[in-house]
């Protein structure tokens, strides 16, 4: 079933921040980008959870990433991410590969994650987690940054009603609303969602993978997205991989792979 | 009556020492879940910087002001040095660091500046201050006392409250993985954590060390009233380690001065053992559960 695409050629060398063509961090979008992991092996102590994985998200695609409880595919995001280190392989942001280069490093060379669950930092107020998100960015004037928060307080009304008030206050639908704006705001080229819908009601559930590929359209965002909700993950990907015991089984156009019937039995649950 | 207002002052005098500990506890407490055993160690070793200064230079203020700029520096190169390499390994590991700490530092300072009690200068006056030829037992120096601690709470609190900076180390004390993963140095922040909380315990060394001289264990104490200050207020919590301090200093000081002097240390520690048993969170903490 696997497509079998392996076009990765050699890293161009392994730049410190900033060289890997990365948006210059000063607010402006950075475009889009292909992320690239090429048998990637990380893990936790003795256990293995990813025993050499290659998966490919085209500039500007949305790659589903698929699979069982304890496949792999939080992981894969840790470890693209660099909240894991990986112990082989390659991280390829539009083939320059970052791999072993700190979280700080990453998101600043144009990676922005969202983990799964914890994400919002109740104790502070809204804005004050949104400004979270442009930590990232170079010393610039404030007009910039004012500007970008009020581009996602645009875009998301509910976060702009509650400017103000304690995170812990926002509804499960809104947090994630606040964990993916303070993820944009960090101006990434791509985009690590880890489960966006958990938790959440199925309209809302509805509302955030329409704003995922609003995302993906608007702003051409690479977006990878792992999703134990397979079915609502393959509608809107336009590529999948399905991992399971931290290998890939199989990898393609997200529209066949929602229709193989005996794949999805078997390791995606519908 | 009279005796109730000066026991009273004199309390809230000593609660603002108490409440300077409290806080460079609490301060590095909430970024790392550590308790900075040397603490106490590290106040000592700035007073001692700034008595030699101010031999060496016959000004106090020279002195006072190196002494805060000592306990930046000795709190962050506590922590690049000797706490940073104990993070993610057993909590154990860094609590025996501290203590190594704590001794390393009573040794030094025996070493090289002895272990007599040494006498160390008033910013100003000591004399008890009189209203209406009421003595109210404190002094000129008193009031520069609790004035001193409260303009440097209320700075960090500005800071932190409405600086980006003091956002930075909010985040990375609340969530230091949302914070990595948002582009903040979590490292860094912490050093500047830990600078601070030197700061903060330079300046209580440099105001308490008039009334208890100084020698090498002369911070102990303060440490442990320090530590309970935190533990009543609640050890993440900022003002609960203000109002933590007022309430042991004011409570001690009735305690001594109606009741027997000697009986202090006694109740202090029943205090501490009490808020443990009842409400080991503190006064002021919500019963929040942190996310691990």
């Amino acid at each position: 079933m696997s497509s079998g695409t392996n076009g990765l050629g050699p890293a161009v060398g392994s730049d410190r921040d900033g060289a890997a063509g990365g948006s210059d961090r000063d607010g402006a979008a950075g475009g889009s980008a292909s992320l690239a992991v090429d048998g990637l092996v990380a893990g936790y102590g003795e256990v293995i959870a990813l025993d050499g994985v290659t998966v490919m998200a085209g500039a500007g695609s949305i790659t589903a990433v698929l699979g069982a409880n304890g496949a792999g595919k939080t992981t894969l995001l840790r470890a693209v991410s660099g909240m894991i280190k990986a112990r082989r392989g390659r991280i390829l942001l539009a083939d320059h590969d970052v791999v072993g280069r700190s979280p700080e490093q990453i998101v600043r060379a144009g990676i922005a994650h969202v983990p799964e669950g914890q994400g919002v930092i109740p104790e502070l107020t809204v804005e004050e987690n949104l400004r979270i998100g442009m930590m990232s960015w170079r010393r610039g004037p404030r007009a910039g940054r004012v500007a970008a928060l009020e581009e996602e307080y645009a875009r998301f009304k509910p976060l702009a009603d509650r400017r103000r008030k304690p995170a812990s206050t926002l509804s499960g639908g809104e947090r994630q609303m606040l964990v993916i704006a303070r993820a944009l705001l960090a101006r990434p080229r791509v985009l690590l969602l880890d489960e966006p819908s958990l938790g959440l009601a199925p309209r809302v559930m509805a509302q955030v993978m329409d704003l995922i590929v609003q995302l993906s359209r608007e702003r051409g965002l690479t977006i990878v997205l792992v999703e134990q909700n397979a079915r609502s993950a393959l509608a809107i990907a336009d590529h999948g991989v399905v991992l399971n015991l931290g290998r890939v089984v199989a990898s393609a156009d997200a529209a066949i792979l929602a229709t193989d019937v005996a794949l999805r039995h078997h390791y995606l649950g519908f | 009556m009279v005796e109730f207002l000066q026991f009273t002052l004199s309390g809230i005098v000593f609660g603002m020492i108490y409440s300077a500990i409290a806080l460079s506890l609490v301060l590095i407490w909430r970024g790392t879940r550590l308790l900075n055993f040397a603490q106490g160690g590290m106040a000592m070793l700035t007073t001692y910087v700034a008595i030699e200064v101010i031999y060496k230079t016959h000004s106090y203020w020279a002195g006072f002001v190196i002494a805060l700029v000592a306990g930046l520096i000795l709190g962050a190169a506590s922590e690049l040095t000797v706490v940073r390499p104990t993070a993610g390994k057993p909590e154990l590991n860094a609590v025996i660091v501290t203590i190594g700490l704590l001794i390393l530092f009573e040794g030094l300072a025996g070493i090289f500046f002895g272990g007599q009690y040494r006498s160390f200068p008033a910013a100003f006056s000591v004399t008890g201050l009189r209203v209406n030829g009421t003595p109210l037992g404190v002094s000129r120096f008193d009031v520069f006392t609790v004035a001193a601690v409260l303009a440097t709470t209320l700075i960090l609190a500005v800071t932190f409250r409405y600086t980006t900076a003091g956002l930075r180390m909010r985040a990375a004390a609340f969530n230091a993985t949302v914070a990595r993963l948002s582009g903040i140095r979590v490292g860094r922040v912490l050093t500047v954590g830990w600078a601070l909380a030197g700061l903060l315990g330079a300046l209580a060394g440099v105001l308490v060390s008039p009334s208890t001289f100084l020698y090498p264990n002369s911070m102990d104490a303060i440490f442990v009233l320090g530590f309970t200050a935190a533990v009543i207020g609640g050890l993440d919590s900022p003002a609960g380690a203000v109002v933590g301090g007022l309430l042991l200093g004011v409570g001690l000081s009735y305690v001594g001065g109606y009741l027997n002097s000697d009986l202090t240390s006694l109740v202090a520690l029943g205090v501490l053992v009490l808020v443990l048993m009842i409400r080991p969170n503190g006064l002021f903490a919500g019963a929040r559960m942190r996310r691990v």
